[in-house]
């Protein structure tokens, strides 16, 4: 089956981001396709590579990039609440004039549209939130 | 882009203010309606509150979102269940939600009212009903 998956929040705070992501791995091991991932809400504090959890913890952002890395997924973080919430690609930082960037390079910031595109491309769109 | 129009749902569950969740749903809902797709919107629980009428944040420095709710049936959505029980339960009727309409132009851009009072069981059948709901 092919899945869309969204995550509206941030890493650590909650459990969505975890549960996506054990979803995710869990599907795309089965043999299913991820159309997209997309990060909106506080999700999209899941793309910062400067997190630096403790060492004996989980490191979520690093966990969705090897992920990616492995499966090619397409991880989408949402611009306007990007933006919001202070996180900065090189474009965006061009853009709004910003003296630094923190995404991780294994996703990317792009608009709504790519969410609204997810759910009409895939057979299921499974939301991970409050 | 497919052609394949599908019924997307958007769950509106919080109240408009105590969280960005509603106004951030709002601009999901705008953007979508340029896909040209079968959108309604529902609100229960405390999202009943972001359509009741004479919202003011003056007092609160933030931005009143609630007169775009106005302009949704300009972008053609014109499906706003609102869930009975959850006025109900906090003491609202439907005299408390903004007057939300839509002009067809199929009959001569007579107004009709967007918003379609449903029990939590016939919601529950809207949901059923739809290829995509997303969550609020």
């Amino acid at each position: 089956m092919k899945f869309a998956i969204q995550v509206n929040e941030g890493p650590y705070q909650h459990q969505a981001s975890d549960s996506a992501y054990h979803f995710t791995k869990a599907a795309l091991e089965k043999g299913h396709e991820i159309f997209r991932v997309f990060f909106y809400h506080d999700g999209v504090g899941n793309s910062t590579r400067l997190t630096t959890p403790p060492q004996d913890d989980r490191n979520i952002v690093e966990r969705w990039a090897a992920l990616a890395e492995q499966y090619d997924l397409d991880m989408v973080v949402c611009v306007a609440a990007a933006q919001r919430r202070g996180i900065v690609d090189d474009g965006e930082a061009e853009r709004n004039g910003k003296d630094a960037t923190n995404i991780h390079p294994k996703f990317r910031i792009s608009g709504l549209g790519q969410l609204i595109e997810a759910a009409i491309q895939s057979e299921r769109l499974v939301v991970f939130g409050d | 882009m497919s052609e394949e129009i599908k019924k997307f749902l958007y769950l509106n569950r919080r109240a408009p203010y105590g969280s960005i969740y509603a106004w951030e749903a709002l601009e999901v809902v705008l953007i979508g309606a340029a896909f040209d797709q079968d959108v309604s919107l529902a609100f229960l629980d405390d999202g009943v509150y972001q359509i009741v009428k004479g919202q003011d944040t003056a007092g609160i420095d933030m931005k009143n979102f609630s007169p775009t709710y106005s302009a949704l049936g300009d972008y053609e959505v014109t499906k706003l269940y609102v869930e009975k029980e959850s006025l109900e339960e906090r003491g609202l009727t439907v005299d408390d939600l903004m007057d939300l309409k839509w002009e067809d132009e199929d009959e001569d851009w007579a107004e009709k009212d967007s918003i379609i009072l449903v029990s939590r069981e016939e919601l529950a059948k809207v949901i059923e009903g739809q290829d995509v709901v997303f969550s609020f």
